[in-house]
């Protein structure tokens, strides 16, 4: 808890200034804090907590996704300031710190220019609605409940989330609470009372107008959540675009903010030249609102390998821990999971099982220009009126983030998939193909109808193809276009063949033909219970974190049953189905918790990969006009 | 400084007092109009500081229109800074202008020996051309402003550098002291050596090629007030904004008139009339203000500085006066100015204020980086700069004896085997040598080496194009199927903002200087494949489209990869009949390979350890193995930009022999087996080859390579499955030397048929056909029988309308 007091703690360093490692002495105590066990968990999160409650000026952390990069930005790092009465100096650290204390000399000879970079952030596009309960609740279990639970507080909260919510409302009070209290009380500063009566007036301007007229810029539409103008000092290098980073930093919502932006008269530009170069929009853009759109000082970022909340989430020795404890079990969780699944798809067992390898695939590597181990997957027949809609629901239940993309002519044609940069307002408009990495993207095919599809739907197919062929999206850059490496899992549901290319085509074969489908499936998800659930939310994550090799022994095993494929029909095994069954094989064995090939392992995938092309064949002997 | 003078009345918008609300806002003038802005009819004399020789000088907003308050001193005044000279000399002592070391009177004499002395014999660049290198360079060019009038000398700072390393460094860290004091001593010279010249006003030294600071992304804080230079593109540019420079006020009592300049962006007005001392009655006058032209232009870094996965950063840069305009959205552009950063202003209302500045850069030099496409000529425009390291380590490799293979393996290494294509397409890559035969009225012969693949779908043609568009620096990747003409070539379009036309290039224009890579080139219509034709050998582009009558130049490599009609190759029809493309366009492919399936064991074990390995090799293996992408591509770039081999004179011999040779092979069986396309082919690929080792001599080995891979190719493509010979024709006419024969053989024969059926003026299409089939001993298909009948309808012997065949 003394971490909040960061920026009492450098004002104090700058004025000394003889001391010049007092940044790097900064950070290191913070970090040192952070590793403490659970210390990371004391800290408020954006992600949970309304503005309005977070305290201006403490540390706060954000789990989001880096949707923009500004201007790198030069500020006053540290600067004096003249006292009007006493005609006194004092050096002041700017840094952390948007605006200057009254009184700056700018002729000071003893002020140091100093470089930071904003980041425009968003929480993580397409997070499921199990993961922000969860880690809202684990973060609420953690803080020790205290006295302080203000009534009124309680009653704006459900004011705040009503529309949203499916989580218990009584678990939330005592977590904010016992933050404001431990935080506010020890050191006196006893505005937790104002801020409390404030906090209604500020509530009511901020969640409703703000998607008036303030364009947030999320990825995908219908996204709620605070975004953040996250200020960074350290490492510019390290980050990139659409990182998805838990970001400690101090909150900062001074309203002076929001008043320099708007003060600005027009005529004031022609004569002030320095302020005209930027466009209405621009401004609009960058320096939106604090209210609307706080801004955080990064401390220390941790970039998140996963956002799965039930998993430990640094790669500390815990984790290696948890990872071992799960192994065992994992054979029986992919069985049940299957099952389920199973269930799911009709009582079909082989589409169930690439589904679930599916789940699991990661682009682990790049090979020149070729993603290793993508795993698009073309679930094909599937029964119409709304099977995909409940199908989708129950792998949004399952992974971290996901989304669904209706492909239907009107949305391919209007809707914007790939950022593009909009040189006018000078930031990235975000497209809904700007995802954080592993993100499930659930492409319903189903619902194209015949039409025509016009040039921006044309571009829009291209970028899908784009990204299940290559896991790239080009973002527009109106003069030249630039790449950006992706990491997303595709899943196409169609009714025959997707007219978009994929790594692995399953026809479903349903077994069972319930007569109410929505009946059915809400039966079967009802069925389980939420540790089971979790159970296999744990597995999934988990899988696709594991290493894996081959041993030259299977290596020769797999080079001679290729051999031996290609000389019976030379046609029908191509390269591109040994790849294929690599990434099969790879998948399975990952899903078992065995991070070796095995020769079984090796002949389990060439013969599910075989059923499945049988069935393809099956599937093109019947239609017969298909390629 | 343009002053203007406008006879409209007088306006006065400027009421308030107090200098933070002066508004000054002239809504009631048309902006618009060019007498705003001054023509030089309209200029006035009467600035305060008169030129050598009567020439006017002109201020240079470019340098301190703007200034930081700490820089900012009375001494630093170029004026006052003469006085220090004097004093200097009287004194004996060594006077510096404040806050730098610069010492006025060395700084003039130093750059005055520089112009005088100067020469540089081996430069290249396009402004010098026509000018005698073993001169003083800056002589001449002073020579020229003399002649054209034009009063702005360019200074390459590397020039200064290596003459006069101190002087650079001043130049690079006090450009706002020390360009006046070059511009005085450059104005001394110029009207000491030509004392009558008339110029519109003094001679402004404009630097450029400032070492410092090549990229965007690495200007920090200390860059601050420092000349350097930075390239991008220009992604906006702003309306023209009139700056005001002096205000003239004038007394609404006693007429009284005063002029006030301006002082870091504000205008202190005189509260009090000094004539008649009446306190607010001084009104400002606009149109006899005087403004400078101003433009912000923004320019976003160039996409190759970027590392990637972040997004590019941009800059503010504000253009004055003649540069003004000078440059266009999406031009891109070398910037040499002094990088300013300026606080926020101070709002006396505000106790407390951002803590940010605001960063522009005042531009002194612009460079247009992409300009001389439109003289064509040299291409050290997007010259990459190499340092000595990296120099070294390529150099090293090069004498390497395995260099060719050793890149040709490096290249794609996920795909596996096809040596000869990777080979094929690392010579593309490279290029062969430029010649220009234009004085001869040939014009350009074609350096580019273009490349179809053709083959079974799967057999990792996409990934080799994706590849190589990643590779080089100007590739573009198109697909056959969602291309159109327009999108290949250039459109024009009306700007949003200006309204005015634009021609936007396409594909084949943007990668101008690198290759395109084309997928599905089999799916492309017609109408689109027909302007490759003049891409492919003339490497340009002609368009007429809404009264834009151009041609670009477009000189790029095509890698295209098509497929076969029917899904699978058919290895019993020949190239043409397997791709459905016509002739004439084939014949502009330098290679042609084949990518099959080999369907033998001992590949598809290869094949399976490569992928194998794939999937489970570490990076760190995959690294050790291979070379790395990154100096694959400077080797490239290297070699490109400096090495030209011209051929000796055996590998001439080497190349004559091989061309004779390859038209002999057909002589024999009656066939033309070669043509001066595949001899101009031959040459390329040699020159190609000479520059992956770095040589400036073709010599005979590059011949040898080149004639092997040629054949190669030819093998694979042009070999006509009847007879298994190679046979050039099928790919320059289309048809096999055979199978033209069988056709002639067919259309003979039916011919004799119908004369021997002696005077029948109309047949049955059908019995006819039976007929020649019953008669012939060979099997006769329905297309043969159809062509022969074709083949007679235009000997006017027949013709054929619906079942019945007509004798003429």
């Amino acid at each position: 808890m003394r971490m909040w007091f960061v920026c009492r703690f450098c004002c104090p360093a700058a004025q000394s200034n003889s001391n010049p490692e007092w940044e790097a002495k900064v950070l290191e105590y913070f970090k040192g804090q952070l590793r403490e066990k659970e210390s990371h968990s004391w800290v408020p999160s954006l992600n949970d907590v309304p503005l309005h409650y977070l305290k201006p000026n403490s540390l706060v952390k954000f789990r989001c996704l880096v949707q923009d990069m500004f201007d790198p930005e030069f500020y006053m790092g540290v600067y004096e300031t003249v006292d009007p009465s006493t005609k006194a100096n004092v050096l002041r650290c700017g840094k952390y710190k948007d605006v200057t204390e009254c009184g700056v000399d700018l002729n000071s000879r003893n002020t140091v220019t100093a470089e930071r970079q904003t980041f425009y952030c968003v929480p993580i596009p397409g997070e499921s609605p199990w993961a922000k309960e969860i880690s809202f609740l684990s973060a609420a279990r953690v803080v020790p409940s205290t006295s302080y639970v203000p009534s009124r507080q309680k009653r704006s909260y459900e004011e705040d989330d009503d529309d949203m919510d499916t989580q218990p409302q009584k678990q939330r009070e005592p977590h904010t609470g016992g933050k404001f209290g431990t935080v506010n009380e020890p050191h006196g500063n006893g505005d937790s009372k104002r801020q409390e009566t404030e906090a209604p007036s500020s509530q009511t301007t901020a969640p409703s107008d703000c998607s008036s007229h303030l364009d947030l810029n999320f990825p995908l539409p219908g996204e709620r959540g605070p975004a953040c103008l996250v200020k960074v000092y350290e490492g510019l290098d390290s980050f990139k675009l659409n990182d998805t980073l838990e970001i400690y930093g101090i909150l900062s919502v001074n309203p002076v903010l929001t008043v320099l932006g708007e003060e600005k008269d027009p005529s004031l530009l022609l004569l002030n030249p320095t302020e005209s170069m930027e466009t209405p929009e621009e401004q609009r853009a960058h320096d939106p609102p604090a209210s609307l759109v706080p801004r955080l000082h990064m401390l220390y970022a941790r970039p998140l390998q996963h956002n799965n909340p039930l998993l430990p989430s640094a790669p500390t020795e815990d984790q290696s821990a948890f990872v071992s404890s799960f192994l065992v079990e994992m054979a029986s969780v992919r069985a049940e999971l299957l099952a389920y699944l199973t269930h799911v798809l009709l009582g079909d067992g082989l589409a169930a099982e690439y589904l679930l390898l599916h789940l699991i695939s990661n682009v682990y590597t790049r090979r020149d220009v070729l993603p290793l181990g993508k795993f698009t997957l073309n679930l094909s027949g599937c029964p119409l009126n709304s099977y995909t809609e409940r199908l989708y629901q129950i792998v949004q239940q399952l992974v971290p983030c996901s989304y669904r993309l209706s492909m239907s002519l009107h949305t391919m044609n209007s809707m914007r998939l790939v950022p593009k940069k909009d040189y006018v307002a000078n930031r990235l408009v975000s497209g809904a193909l700007q995802l954080a990495r592993n993100t499930s993207l659930f492409l319903d095919e189903t619902q194209l109808e015949q039409g025509q599809l016009d040039s921006s739907g044309v571009r829009n197919i291209t970028a899908l193809g784009n990204l299940i062929s290559w896991q790239k999206v080009d973002y527009d850059f109106s003069y030249h276009q630039m790449e950006f490496p992706c990491n997303i899992n595709v899943l196409v549901t169609s009714e025959g063949r997707s007219l978009l290319p994929s790594d692995c085509q399953v026809p479903l074969q349903p077994q069972v033909t319930p007569p109410n489908m929505e009946e059915y499936l809400t039966t079967i998800h009802m069925a389980q219970f939420t540790s089971q659930i979790n159970k296999f939310r744990v597995y999934l994550s988990l899988a696709r974190t594991l290493d894996y090799s081959i041993s030259d022994e299977v290596t020769k095993a797999v080079e001679d049953d290729f051999v031996d494929m290609r000389k019976d029909d030379p046609q029908s095994v191509t390269a591109e189905d040994l790849h294929r069954m690599l990434v099969v094989a790879r998948l399975l064995s990952l899903s078992l918790g065995q991070t070796t090939l095995s020769r079984d392992g090796w002949m389990r995938a060439k013969h599910i990969d075989m059923l499945r092309r049988s069935r393809t064949e099956q599937q093109k002997s019947l239609n017969g006009n298909e390629p | 400084m343009d002053r203007s003078k406008i006879s409209t009345p007088t306006l006065r918008c400027f009421v308030e007092t107090g200098p933070d609300h002066l508004c000054i806002l002239p809504s009631e003038v048309d902006m618009s109009s060019p007498l705003m802005y001054g023509t030089p009819s309209s200029r006035v004399e009467g600035t305060p500081r008169s030129g050598v020789g009567g020439t006017p000088a002109r201020q240079r907003p470019d340098l301190g229109s703007i200034r930081k308050a700490p820089q900012v001193d009375l001494h630093s005044e170029p004026p006052s800074a003469d006085g220090a000279v004097a004093s200097e000399q009287a004194l004996g002592q060594k006077l510096v202008i404040w806050g730098t070391d610069v010492n006025v009177g060395t700084c003039k004499e130093k750059f005055q020996r520089f112009l005088q002395r100067f020469i540089d014999p081996t430069s290249n660049e396009d402004e010098n051309a026509g000018l005698d290198l073993n001169e003083p360079l800056y002589m001449q060019k002073l020579e020229e402003i003399s002649v054209v009038g034009e009063p702005v000398l360019n200074v390459n700072c590397s020039h200064v550098q290596s003459f006069d390393a101190d002087l650079y460094r001043q130049l690079i860290s006090y450009p706002q002291e020390v360009i006046p004091t070059f511009d005085m001593a450059v104005n001394e010279l110029f009207f000491e050596r030509f004392p009558d010249s008339i110029l519109e006003h003094q001679i402004q030294v404009r630097p450029y090629n400032a070492l410092k600071t090549r990229n965007m992304r690495s200007l920090n804080p200390e860059d601050i007030d420092q000349m350097i230079t930075i390239s991008g593109m220009v992604i906006r540019t702003s309306q023209l904004i009139p700056e005001m420079q002096e205000a003239f006020f004038q007394c609404q009592v006693c007429a009284f008139s005063t002029c006030v300049e301006v002082d870091r962006g504000r205008i202190a007005e005189p509260a009090v009339c000094r004539n008649c001392n009446t306190t607010h009655s001084l009104a400002l006058i606009h149109n006899r203000s005087a403004f400078s032209d101003k433009q912000m232009i923004k320019v976003q870094e160039s996409p190759d500085d970027m590392p990637a996965g972040q997004t590019p950063h941009t800059t503010i840069v504000y253009a004055h006066n003649d540069l003004v305009d000078k440059v266009q959205p999406g031009d891109r552009i070398n910037i040499t100015g002094i990088y300013r950063a300026v606080p926020m202003r101070e709002n006396p209302r505000q106790s407390n204020v951002k803590s940010v500045y605001k960063t522009h850069i005042d531009v002194i030099h612009f460079r247009k980086t992409d300009e001389k496409r439109l003289h064509g000529l040299d291409e050290d425009s997007d010259q990459k700069l190499f340092t000595e390291e990296r120099v070294q380590i390529l150099k090293e490799l090069a004498s390497k004896p395995d260099v060719y293979d050793r890149l040709s393996s490096a290249l794609a290494p996920s795909i596996y085997e096809h040596e000869d294509i990777k080979k094929g397409i690392l010579l593309q890559l490279f290029g062969g040598t430029r010649k220009d035969f234009s004085q001869t009225g040939r014009g350009n012969f074609r350096a580019e080496v273009n490349i179809l693949l053709c083959g079974d779908p799967g057999t990792s043609k996409s990934q080799l194009l994706q590849y190589v568009f990643n590779l080089v620096p100007r590739g573009q990747y198109t697909s056959g199927k969602g291309s159109s003409a327009v999108g290949l070539t250039a459109y024009v379009m009306k700007d949003p903002e200006t309204k005015q036309l634009v021609l936007q290039t396409g594909a084949l224009v943007l990668s101008d200087n690198g290759i395109c890579c084309i997928d599905e080139f089999d799916k492309m219509s017609d109408s689109t494949r027909s302007v490759l034709h003049e891409v492919m050998e003339q490497q340009t582009l002609s368009i007429a489209k809404a009264g834009i009558i151009c041609q670009l130049n477009a000189r790029t490599s095509v890698l295209a990869a098509a497929n076969p009609v029917e899904s699978q190759w058919n290895p019993k029809k020949t190239t043409i009949e397997n791709i459905q493309l016509p002739h004439t366009l084939l014949s502009r492919f330098d290679l042609i390979f084949l990518m099959l399936d080999p369907q033998d064991e001992a590949y598809d074990r290869r094949l399976a350890h490569h992928l194998v390995a794939l999937y489970y090799q570490s990076e760190e293996q995959i690294e050790e193995e291979f070379l790395d992408m990154a100096v694959l591509k400077d080797y490239i770039a290297y070699a490109r930009t400096y090495i030209n081999p011209r051929l000796n004179e055996e590998a001439s011999q080497a190349l004559i022999e091989a061309y004779v040779d390859m038209r002999k092979i057909g002589s024999g069986r009656g066939m033309v087996s070669a043509y001066p396309r595949q001899l101009e082919s031959l040459i390329r690929l040699a020159e190609a080859h000479a520059k992956v080792r770095f040589s400036d001599k073709v010599e005979t080995i590059d011949v040898e390579e080149a004639k092997r891979l040629h054949r190669e190719a030819l093998k694979q493509s042009a070999t006509d499955p009847r007879t298994g010979f190679v046979d050039i024709s099928i790919i320059t006419t289309g048809m096999s030397a055979t199978a033209r024969k069988r056709k002639e053989e067919v259309a003979q024969a039916l011919k004799k048929m119908i004369q021997s059926k002696g005077k029948t003026p109309a047949m049955k299409y059908q019995q006819l056909f039976d007929d020649l089939r019953g008669q012939s001993e060979a099997a006769i298909t329905k297309d043969m029988f159809e062509e022969a009948l074709r083949a007679l309808a235009d000997e006017d012997y027949l013709t054929v309308t619906g079942k019945t065949v007509r004798l003429l």
